[in-house]
């Protein structure tokens, strides 16, 4: 790791201060499950760190007034497990259910889950985000590379584990700074956007401003679920994975929403897939038509044809869970 | 803000300072400042689970915890779980059960099964394979260390069980 400056600032405000006073380039530090990795390997070489765990606020997990539920970006995964007031958003809980690490889910937090890093190996490599506009991927070893929104030379996938369960219950994310009192809500569906080129990162936070809370709405009476197709139980990343929310009234879907993770530069979000379940009743004809529909628009790249495959699976099976049925398969 | 701090935590049960950088990680001052070499580095990236120490209760991987981040924490290591030469449950079952045999992957075996049986005395198979699949072995194919697992559990209520009688 290069030398850095080190803060533990214990308020929002003391941190805003310390990213935006003149101190070079700056990253946030939370569980550091990515972060202090990303620094060994000497792909981030921040000249401060600011640590956000001991900001309390940032720690704590407390009802809404609408009846909503707000999370510190510095809550662990496995606070969130243990936590009563999210058992109405069991979908959340089964997704971190499917990490296996114990130890990270003890070190991870919310925030930091929800920023990490793409895994792509072109990028962990040392071959730049983009890995030469794009080439490196396309002309190599892309079997793990992005199947959807790939045209451009962001060709890496979003690895969240947890943003396709968070953005089908229409979570929202507070971000603070750059100046001391400045807050903005973004919803989840919008923080991701896919870097045209090397100097633009994969969300939309601005020096000096981190996610302070994600904000979960009234549960409603939907029925959520998130499926992940992974090669074994062990602690890789997944293939592909999906989450779907349902509101089905007399055996008719009502209302749904379909986004897949791990298959685009951004969370995926599929209006087609929704459209099939629409007004329609829940049948195994429809639910098939529904993971046709999710990969009618995939470009898969050289090596990564069975991941269009299993983006179909993952949405049938996510979409079979809320429903209550057994999700199929081995 | 600093680039040198002296940090202060409770290790195995001392109240321990040293003097570390901010680029440090919690396994370099363990092994290099403080010669507890039981935690061990393996992948260095979070994957492997060798360098696995409880903080404040919870199993961290240590190469991926900042120095800087123990300050005020209570950390127990491989070293602090011996009573003197007197191996506790888990250590005395790894060893009788051969769950082990290279042994760079042990202390953070132990490790995560203290926390596991702090929180569940008596898991199922699935629950041990659960709990410790952040650990990497590459020599014993897990069937034994998940035994061994059973069998600490298996002594330990056993042990709890004659306290309580002879109370």
């Amino acid at each position: 790791m290069k030398a850095f400056e080190y803060a533990a600032p214990s308020t929002e405000a003391e941190a805003i201060e310390l990213m935006t006073e003149r101190a070079g380039t700056v990253e946030i530090l939370a569980g550091g499950t990515d972060l202090v990795g990303l620094m060994k390997q000497m792909l981030v070489n921040p000249d401060r760190v600011v640590n956000l765990m001991e900001i309390r606020s940032l720690r704590e997990i407390e009802p809404t007034p609408s009846g909503g539920v707000s999370i510190g970006a510095a809550v662990s995964l496995e606070q969130i497990l243990d936590s009563h007031y999210l058992d109405p958003y069991a979908s959340l809980k089964q997704a971190i259910n499917n990490i296996s690490s114990m130890q990270l889910r003890c070190q991870g937090t919310l925030g930091g889950e929800l920023c990490q890093r793409p895994q792509c190996w072109f990028f962990r490599g040392g071959h730049g985000l983009l890995g030469d506009d794009g080439r490196a991927v396309a002309q190599g070893d892309n079997r793990y590379h992005a199947v959807f929104a790939n045209a451009g030379p962001a060709k890496f996938v979003n690895n969240s584990r947890l943003a396709p369960a968070l953005i089908v219950r229409d979570a929202r994310l507070r971000i603070v700074g750059p100046s001391p009192d400045a807050e903005q809500w973004v919803d989840l569906a919008d923080f991701y956007r896919i870097p045209r080129h090397g100097e633009q990162r994969e969300n939309v936070l601005r020096a000096g401003q981190f996610v302070s809370h994600i904000e979960l709405p009234d549960p409603g009476s939907f029925q959520c679920a998130t499926y992940e197709v992974r090669q074994g139980a062990g602690p890789e990343y997944p293939l592909t994975a999906a989450a779907a929310r349902l509101n089905v009234q007399s055996g008719v879907v009502r209302d749904a929403k379909i986004v897949l993770g791990h298959v685009a530069p951004t969370p995926w979000r599929s209006e087609d897939a929704e459209h099939e379940l629409i007004g329609k009743p829940l049948t195994a004809e429809t639910i098939e038509a529904a993971g046709l529909a999710a990969i009618r628009l995939a470009t898969p790249l050289s090596r990564n044809e069975y991941k269009v495959t299993l983006a179909q699976v993952s949405v049938e099976r996510a979409v079979r869970m809320a429903a209550g049925l057994p999700p199929g398969g081995f | 803000m600093s680039r040198k701090r002296v940090v202060s935590a409770t290790i195995n049960g001392d109240l321990v300072e040293f003097l570390c950088e901010p680029r440090q990680t919690l396994l370099e001052v363990l092994r290099n400042v403080l010669e507890l070499t039981g935690a061990k580095e393996g992948c260095s990236n979070g994957n492997c689970g060798a360098c696995t120490v409880l903080m404040n209760g919870r199993p961290v991987v240590s190469c991926l915890v900042l120095a800087m981040e123990a300050e005020g924490a209570e950390i127990r290591t491989i070293e602090g779980v011996a009573c003197g030469s007197h191996l506790d449950e888990v250590q005395q079952a790894f060893l009788q059960g051969a769950a082990l045999q290279c042994g760079i992957c042990t202390p953070g075996f132990i490790m995560q099964t203290e926390a596991l049986l702090a929180e569940n005395p008596q898991p199922s198979e699935d629950e041990i394979r659960f709990y410790l699949a952040g650990n990497l072995c590459r020599c014993t194919g897990y069937d034994k260390i998940v035994r061994a697992v059973q069998s600490a559990a298996a002594q330990r209520q056993q042990a709890s069980h004659s306290t309580q009688a002879t109370r």
